[in-house]
């Protein structure tokens, strides 16, 4: 088939999209990284090396801020962890059971929130859990837990893991949907060998699913933890670009936005922000790396 | 033998736990979506109860349609959601059939540049984007919008449906080529048209968080005729924080596009991520 003249139309078939996506994508994400070694002097664009990343890491005032904003980000992922997830697979593990009733239906009512905008699952939240309102103190009041509500949002020890449980309420679907997925392909044979076995029911699920679903439980904490690293619209909604109260919600990707665009008596310095979304990177890409060769290629796969 | 998966108790128990579970996904949207239609007064002495004709109130959505232009809102959304798909499933299609039907230096490379940014969000770029925009006199311009959510779906689009357009037949192309059709006549008119299932999967995908986002807007796009409906509701809800009829009217409004799009594509939507579209 190897002809010496030049075929133009692969050319032509992939020069659209390898345009826009590295004119729009790859170039902005390195040139991101280059004007994070720059900074803003008399009004000229003056390099400076890493003394961006220096301020970031060494001046109390941006390293405060950086590693407040860092910590949260992973007690933010860390919620998603150990309760989105596991949530997920359970409800994945009850709907994949062969002849239930309903399945679609409640599969579809599940994935709701997952459509909805932040905003709206932001300031629904808000309202649901505000004190002015009452609903949320109302129901508790109805089971005799009255005792036990607060202002959750507006309290800096429990903002933070309250947005993750709503960010939590929101995105549950998605690994209730890939873990459904994996369940469904696993064949009927090797359940029923099980069953001959003695294995049935939850050891089943234990011993012979979930053994099989492992790598999409991988694929799923990668999803997650890429999409936590640069979250930004539920604060943003919920909270407003100071993460308050008192920064205790700020996550790396409010944390860039008030830092670039600058916020009330802030200016927005764009290398700074660029140095941000260096470090950004960096973690998303040793996450990556992480999965990518230390999880992925050891993770052991069953042909079926 | 199969008694296990058949016990009653059991199946109670699941359908218990699916229904609680659906009750906390449809709770929130089920009270704001019943307390739009509510007086003030309703709204907090009841806020559980269904509107009635004593308690039934179209203050909220007065308010909205008077303050807020979300026809427009929803419009520009619309332009952006719709011509973003377009490309991406345009170019995305064009790029996925180059790479899967054509042998030629660099394939592997090219396929793996291009599926990088399924890892790497794009809002890293956010920086070195807007001054791009700037500089080419694209801020404040739907174009903006539409250029970067093209760019940050046509790596999974390429993806997904480059696998997909390998599985078309060779002989169907080969006899295409044979009656002197042109590669591009084999691509538009024999191969787009087999993989239109896999075009809808990656439609599907890729239309909520384009229309959800809120990120790019705020930043590229944030002037009053280019705000879609997702920034125009966070915008008015903050500036409207204690009007509760016009809040939770405006966030109705915000609910129920989606919902119905949800309705109308969900069965696709479900196959498209059951079916292992995304590996």
């Amino acid at each position: 088939m190897q002809k010496p003249r030049i075929r133009w139309h692969i050319a032509v078939f992939l020069a659209p999209a390898v345009l826009v996506y590295t004119a729009v994508m790859i170039f902005p994400l390195f040139n991101t990284l280059r004007l994070s070694l720059f900074s803003k002097i008399d009004q000229e664009r003056v390099y400076v090396g890493l003394q961006n990343f220096q301020t970031l890491f060494g001046d109390p005032i941006w390293s405060e801020q950086f590693w407040n904003a860092l910590g949260n980000n992973f007690w933010f992922f860390l919620i998603h962890m150990l309760v989105q997830n596991p949530i997920g697979i359970a409800l994945a593990a009850v709907l994949s059971h062969p002849r239930l009733r309903f399945a679609a239906l409640y599969r579809s009512a599940i994935f709701i929130p997952t459509i909805l905008s932040f905003v709206i699952v932001g300031f629904a939240w808000k309202l649901i859990l505000s004190p002015i309102w009452g609903i949320a103190p109302g129901m508790l009041d109805a089971v005799g837990l009255k005792s036990l509500f607060a202002p959750w949002l507006g309290k800096e020890e429990y903002a933070l893991t309250t947005l993750a449980l709503i960010s939590v309420w929101q995105f549950v679907g998605i690994p209730m949907m890939l873990i459904y997925a994996a369940l469904l392909s696993i064949p009927e044979e090797v359940l029923e060998a099980g069953e001959i076995d003695g294995i049935t029911g939850m050891s089943a699920f234990w011993k012979i699913k979930l053994p099989l679903i492992l790598p999409s439980i991988g694929i799923i904490s990668i999803l997650t933890f890429v999409g936590n690293f640069n979250a930004f619209d539920l604060i943003y909604a919920a909270q407003g670009a100071l993460a308050g109260p008192d920064f205790s919600t700020d996550i790396l990707g409010t944390f860039m936005y008030r830092t670039f665009f600058g916020f009330q008596l802030q200016l927005g310095d764009p290398h700074m922000g660029s140095a941000i979304a260096g470090a950004m990177f960096a973690i998303i890409l040793v996450g990556v790396c992480i999965y990518l060769f230390g999880i992925q290629t050891r993770m052991r796969r069953y042909q079926l | 033998m199969n008694q296990a998966r058949t016990n009653p108790l059991n199946t109670a128990a699941m359908h218990g736990a699916l229904i609680l579970y659906t009750l906390i996904a449809l709770f929130p949207v089920f009270v704001i979506l019943i307390n739009s239609f509510k007086t003030r007064k309703a709204i907090f002495r009841e806020p559980l109860a269904m509107p009635d004709a004593d308690s039934f109130s179209m203050i909220g959505y007065q308010t909205v349609m008077k303050q807020g232009d979300f026809f427009l809102y929803f419009q520009n959304s619309m332009i952006v959601t719709v011509a973003s798909l377009f490309f991406v499933l345009l170019f995305g299609a064009m790029a996925a059939f180059a790479l899967a039907e054509y042998r030629f230096k660099g394939n592997t490379l090219m396929g793996l540049y291009l599926a990088l940014g399924i890892m790497i969000p794009i809002r890293i770029g956010t920086v070195a984007i807007l001054e791009m925009m700037v500089a080419t006199g694209l801020v404040n311009s739907l174009w903006a919008l539409i250029l970067v959510y093209t760019a940050q779906g046509l790596p999974l689009a390429v993806f997904i449906l480059s696998e997909f357009m390998r599985q078309v037949s060779d002989d169907l192309k080969n006899a295409g080529r044979i009656d002197g059709l042109s590669e591009y006549t084999i691509f538009f008119k024999l191969v787009l048209p087999l993989v239109r299932p896999a075009m809808a999967t990656v439609a599907v995908f890729n239309m909520i968080p384009i229309w959800n986002d809120l990120w790019f807007p705020l930043i590229l796009a944030p002037a009053e005729e280019t705000k879609t409906l997702t920034l125009g509701s966070q915008v008015f809800i903050g500036q409207f924080v204690t009007d509760w009829n016009a809040v939770l009217s405006a966030l109705s409004m915000a609910i129920l596009p989606v919902l119905v799009l949800y309705v109308i594509f969900s069965r696709q939507l479900i196959r498209g991520i059951t079916s292992g579209a995304v590996k």
